[in-house]
């Protein structure tokens, strides 16, 4: 039986671990292979690990980080940040990423999910969509949550998933940071209008939390930073806990 | 003699040539047919679209080459789905190994499937310390049906072969390369073959 994925995500600066709050305020969490190895050996079933700071003389040693994460890491990751062309994904996979996420460049020119699924398969093509309730109606917004569009969420979700998209990345700037929860409602929704995988992102605080998002908001895997970065819920404690409730994980022993 | 991957420029190599580092062994990346032929073991990896993977395989003529191997090769994934007969994916030929065709997943699943799903009815050496129960990651949207070379079975809306043997041609839907532990025993016991 499949599982529900548990997900790291480490914001990568300077090849340091971040984590901001609202998207900013970033603090320290140490060096991501470190934590990476870490996470894979208590029983993460994925890492995202997002270069926050990405720019183009940057991207070099981004990559070369991604080579040292496939060397010691033995299990999947996707990485993001920044990505805007089949070269930048072409360089990303063959230094071992799984999957690379694609944000602000999709909404720019949808036409590069065309591109890259066509060039590298659905397979390793995640839409990460940041969005935020304005008046009432989710808005996708761009640049790390910072500058916010015309597109509706729910218009934005149907067409990558049109585009080929292999999997969709899905975080609330209002839950983002808070520990409040995840955006349950708007998650069942995007769950319930498309056939290909959806990751919860952004509100995790407790174990029900994650719960909720996999029965309310019927999430394919959920995604958290801080309350693993600094120890809060260690992944096992997690995952034993998932299970006693009925959620179907791999528990960290098989 | 060498542990070679077969080199046709598709798929997340990098990791597997990691993943066979971290055992203790070393593989070569190689397109010569002559090495991947005088190989001891052979990896068959892929990743993407089934047309376009059987097209690089053969502008290089290594669909002649594989076909043709007698040491243990493991086909992952993608490589797995060219040891058929078939695929639905792009209505191309495979190499014929087993007599089967690849299916995709039906719409009343999400597509592809992605995550780390159990193993059943495990059988014989590949799956040595692998018991049934156990898990591992797979990222796919089209499925080897149950065929009499099935060692093990998955389930995603329909039983599926996670694992096919065929005299030295051995396939694994997921990726052992990553699926932590349990992966790399399977890889170990593919090395030790």
């Amino acid at each position: 039986m499949l599982t529900k994925r548990i997900i790291p995500c480490l914001d990568i600066k300077d090849n340091r671990t971040v984590k901001g709050i609202n998207f900013v305020g970033l603090r320290d969490a140490g060096d991501p292979v470190d934590l990476a190895y870490r996470y894979a050996q208590q029983g993460a079933d994925e890492l995202v690990f997002l270069d926050i700071a990405a720019t183009s003389e940057k991207r070099k040693t981004f990559a070369e980080l991604v080579l040292r994460i496939a060397e010691q890491i033995d299990i999947p990751f996707t990485v993001g940040g920044g990505i805007t062309s089949i070269e930048d994904v072409s360089s990303l996979l063959i230094n071992g990423a799984d999957k690379v996420s694609i944000n602000s460049a999709a909404v720019k020119n949808p036409n590069l999910i065309d591109d890259l699924v066509g060039r590298f398969g659905s397979q390793c093509i995640v839409i990460a969509i940041d969005a935020k309730k304005i008046e009432g109606n989710w808005k996708v917004h761009l640049v790390g949550g910072k500058v916010p569009t015309d597109i509706d969420l729910f218009d934005w979700v149907n067409q990558v998933c049109d585009r080929g998209a292999g999997e969709i990345l899905f975080t609330s700037m209002d839950h983002d940071g808070t520990k409040s929860g995840f955006a349950n409602k708007a998650l069942a929704k995007i769950s319930g209008q498309v056939n290909i995988p959806v990751i919860a992102s952004g509100g995790a605080g407790s174990v029900k939390h994650f719960v909720d998002a996999f029965t309310i908001g019927k999430a394919d895997a959920a995604l958290a930073a801080s309350i693993f970065h600094y120890d809060e819920i260690p992944i096992p404690i997690l995952k034993e806990a998932l299970l006693e409730k009925g959620i179907s994980v791999r528990p960290n022993n098989a | 003699m060498e542990i070679a991957i077969v080199d046709y420029g598709v798929g997340n190599i990098q990791s597997l040539k990691f993943a066979i580092q971290r055992l203790g062994f070393e593989a070569v990346l190689t397109d010569d047919p002559e090495r991947i032929l005088n190989a001891k073991k052979v990896f068959f990896p892929g990743v993407g679209e089934a047309k376009n993977a059987m097209e690089r395989l053969k502008i290089k003529r290594l669909d002649l080459v594989v076909k043709k191997l007698k040491a243990p090769t493991l086909g992952i994934c993608l490589g797995m789905q060219l040891m058929c007969r078939k695929s639905e994916e792009g209505q191309t030929d495979g190499l014929g190994i087993l007599d089967c065709t690849v299916k995709r997943f039906s719409r009343d699943n999400k597509i592809p499937q992605i995550g780390w799903n159990t193993l059943n009815n495990t059988k014989g050496a590949l799956f040595s310390g692998i018991v049934k129960g156990h898990y591992m990651y797979s990222v796919h949207s089209y499925y080897v049906p149950i065929i009499k070379q099935t060692i093990a079975r998955s389930n995603y809306g329909l039983d599926y072969s996670s694992a096919i043997q065929e005299d030295n041609f051995y396939g694994v839907q997921f990726h052992p390369e990553k699926s932590g532990k349990l992966g790399s025993k399977l890889l170990l016991n593919f090395l030790n073959l």
